[in-house]
C-alpha cells in the first residue's frame, strides 16, 4: 500500500504564545517546533504499522520553508520510508491543502492520513478540503483504521457518540486519540533518517483566500475568590447569585 | 447579506446545535435574508421558525456522507446566492464546511466565538490560548461556529415556509456499519455540554469517580476528565479535555484534582466560569479559575452535590 502523511510544524504544547508586527505574526523567538502532535501520534505511526503489517511505503509531505526540516527528519526517524516538502510559506489552510493536493492527484496514493488538527490554528480544515480537491471520500475524527485489501474499516467520533464506516478504495482521514501509540525514534531510525530522500518540489500557483489581519492574547483573569472548604453553600451561593450560572 | 445555514436535525427536530447555527445567522443578517437548509426528516419546520428564520430549504433523502452533504450545501448555496454559509462547528460541521469552501472557491473561518462584521471574524487559535481576526478575501465566507459560544436565541413562535430543494449529490462513499453511543444515561455530548464536572489524579483510581458522577447528575453535568486519567484508562479517551483532547466553552467548568498544566487549560480556559477543587494552594489552575476551594476533593464533593441538591 502507498501513503501519504500530512506532516506539519507546529510550536511545542508548553510554548509561552506571543505576537510581534502589531499582532500580525506569531513570535517565533525562543520557541521550540516540533511536528504537530496529531500528526505525529496518530497519523504516521498508524501510517508506518499499516506498512509493517502489510509492505508498501508511507510518503510525507509538508508545506513550508526549510525550517520544517527538523520535524521531517524526524518523522523519517519514526519510520516514514520518504518526504517531499513543498517549498512555500503557506498563508492559509486552503492553499496548504490545494498545494498537497496538486502534488498527490498523479500519485496514486490509497490513504492520505492527516491529524485531526494543528495545534496552533485548530482548524480541523486541510484533510476536509484535501479530499474535496481530490474528490475522494473523507473519514474525520478516526481512533481506529483497519485495512483489508482495497476496503478501509475505520472507528469515527460523531456528536454523541462513535460510527463504525467502511470505505473502498482511496480515501482521506483525519486521525484522533486512540490510533496509536507514540514512537519514539531509536538511534538506527535517527541515523538512517539522514539519508532517506526529502524532495523539495516548488509550490504551484495557489491563492490564499483569508488572512489573519490580528492576533490577541485573552484578557488577564481576576483573581480567583476563594471559598472554604467546610462551606460549599456558600460557593454554591455565589455560582447562583454572583455568577448566575445555575 | 444573503446567509444559508445548514441546519442538523434529529427525529423531524433542528438539534441544539442547529438552532444556534440558526440564531447566529439571523444576528450577522441585518436584513434578515437568511435560508435554512434540512436535509432528510422534518417535522413541520423543525422548530426552525422560532429563531427568526422565515424560509427553509428541504432536501427530503437521508444523507451522512460528507461528500454528499457539501454537494447539497453547495448546490443551495449557489441557488440562493449566498454571501455567507454557515454550519455548526461541531464534528460533523468540522468534515463538511471545508469541502463546501473549496468547491464555492470560498474563504474558511472554523470555529468562530464572535462576529465582528462584514467579512472579518473572530476565532480561538493555539488551543485557546489567543484569539485572531480572520479577515475573507474571497467574494463567499463559508463559517463554522463553536457550539455553545452564541447560545439559542428565540424570537418568538412563528413558523418557517418550508420549500422542497432538490440537486445531484453524488453516490455514498462512505458506508455506515453501525453508531455507538457514547452515554448511555442521556447526558449531552461534551463538546456541546453548557455544565462540566471534571477530575484528575486527585481522585487517586478510577473507582472514586462515583463522588464526580453524583455531583455531574445534581448539575445536570457532563463528566471529562484530564489527559493522564485518559491515558491510564481510568477513564474513556473520549472524556480527555485539553490541548490534545477536546476544547470545551461550558457555562461552568468545575475541576476536581486537576493541577492545571498549561496544556489542560489550553482546553478549557474559554469556559465562561472555571471553579477549581484541588488540595494544593499553589496548583496553578487557581490562577485561571473563578471561585476556588482549598480542599480535598473526597470531602467537599459530596458536600457541595447535597448543596446543589437542597437548592
Amino acid at each position: 500500500m502507498k501513503l501519504l502523511v500530512c506532516v506539519s510544524k507546529a510550536p511545542d504544547t508548553t510554548s509561552r504564545i506571543s505576537f510581534t508586527d502589531e499582532g500580525r505574526s506569531f513570535d517565533e523567538s525562543g520557541v521550540q517546533f516540533i511536528i504537530n502532535p496529531y500528526d505525529e501520534w496518530y497519523a504516521l505511526v498508524r501510517a508506518i504499522e499499516l506498512v509493517e503489517a502489510n509492505g508498501g511505503s508511507v510518503t510525507t509531505i509538508t508545506v513550508g520553508d526549510a525550517s520544517c526540516d527538523p520535524i521531517i527528519r524526524k518523522a523519517l526517524a519514526i519510520g516514514a520510508t520518504d518526504a517531499v516538502r513543498v517549498d512555500t510559506t503557506p498563508k492559509d489552510s486552503t492553499q496548504v491543502a490545494r498545494l498537497i493536493a496538486d502534488y498527490s492527484k498523479n500519485e496514486g496514493f490509497d490513504i492520505i492520513l492527516c491529524g485531526k488538527e494543528t495545534i496552533d490554528h485548530n482548524s480541523s480544515a486541510v484533510p476536509a478540503m484535501i479530499a474535496e480537491c481530490l474528490d475522494l471520500p473523507y473519514v474525520a475524527l478516526a481512533t481506529s483504521l483497519e485495512v483489508s485489501g482495497s476496503e478501509s474499516t475505520i472507528v469515527t467520533e460523531v456528536s454523541g457518540g462513535t460510527n463504525n464506516v467502511t470505505v473502498s478504495g482511496a480515501f482521506v482521514l483525519s486521525a484522533a486519540k486512540g490510533m496509536s501509540e507514540q514512537r519514539i525514534p531509536n538511534m538506527r531510525g535517527i541515523m538512517s533518517a539522514r539519508t532517506k530522500p526529502l524532495k523539495v518540489v516548488e509550490a504551484t500557483d495557489v491563492t490564499q483566500t483569508t488572512e489573519v489581519t490580528e492576533f490577541k492574547l485573552p484578557p488577564a483573569k481576576g483573581d480567583c475568590v476563594l471559598v472554604d472548604a467546610d462551606n460549599a453553600e456558600e460557593l454554591v451561593r455565589l455560582l447562583r447569585e454572583e455568577a448566575k450560572i445555575i | 447579506m444573503s446567509v444559508l445555514v445548514y441546519i442538523p436535525t434529529h427525529e423531524g427536530r433542528a438539534t441544539k446545535v442547529g438552532l444556534e447555527v440558526a440564531s447566529y445567522a439571523a444576528t450577522i443578517s441585518s436584513d434578515n435574508k437568511v435560508v435554512a437548509l434540512v436535509s432528510g426528516d422534518l417535522t413541520e419546520d423543525g422548530g426552525i421558525g422560532s429563531t427568526g428564520v422565515s424560509r427553509v430549504l428541504h432536501f427530503e433523502a437521508n444523507i451522512s456522507d460528507n461528500s454528499q452533504i457539501s454537494k447539497l450545501v453547495s448546490a443551495a448555496a449557489k441557488a440562493e446566492g449566498a454571501q455567507t454559509i454557515v454550519l455548526s462547528g461541531n464534528n460533523e460541521g468540522k468534515a463538511i464546511a471545508p469541502r463546501v469552501a473549496i468547491s464555492l472557491n470560498a474563504g474558511y473561518v472554523p470555529g468562530v466565538t464572535s462576529t465582528t462584521g462584514g467579512k472579518s471574524f473572530t476565532r480561538n487559535v493555539f488551543s485557546g490560548k489567543a484569539t485572531a481576526i480572520v479577515n475573507v478575501q474571497a467574494d463567499i465566507s463559508v463559517v463554522t461556529i463553536t457550539p455553545n459560544s452564541f447560545g439559542i436565541k428565540v424570537q418568538g413562535d412563528s413558523s418557517a415556509i418550508i420549500e422542497s430543494f432538490s440537486t445531484e449529490v453524488g453516490d455514498e462513499r462512505v458506508t455506515l456499519n453501525s453508531f455507538t453511543p457514547t452515554s448511555t444515561d442521556g447526558s449531552v455530548p461534551l463538546p456541546e455540554a453548557v455544565r462540566v464536572v471534571s477530575a484528575g489524579r486527585g481522585l487517586k483510581g478510577p473507582e472514586n469517580w462515583g463522588i464526580v458522577e453524583d455531583l455531574a447528575k445534581a448539575l445536570g453535568a457532563t463528566t471529562a476528565c484530564s489527559r493522564p486519567v485518559g491515558d491510564m484508562g481510568w477513564r474513556p479517551h473520549h472524556e480527555h479535555v485539553g490541548q490534545t483532547g477536546i476544547t470545551i466553552r461550558p457555562d461552568l467548568y468545575i475541576a476536581c484534582g486537576i493541577s492545571g498544566a498549561i496544556q489542560h487549560l489550553a482546553g478549557v480556559n474559554q469556559s465562561k466560569v472555571i471553579v477549581v477543587i484541588n488540595t494544593d494552594p499553589d496548583a496553578p489552575f487557581f490562577k485561571a479559575a473563578d471561585y476556588g476551594i482549598v480542599g480535598d476533593v473526597f470531602e467537599v464533593l459530596p458536600k457541595l452535590t447535597e448543596a446543589i441538591k437542597a437548592l
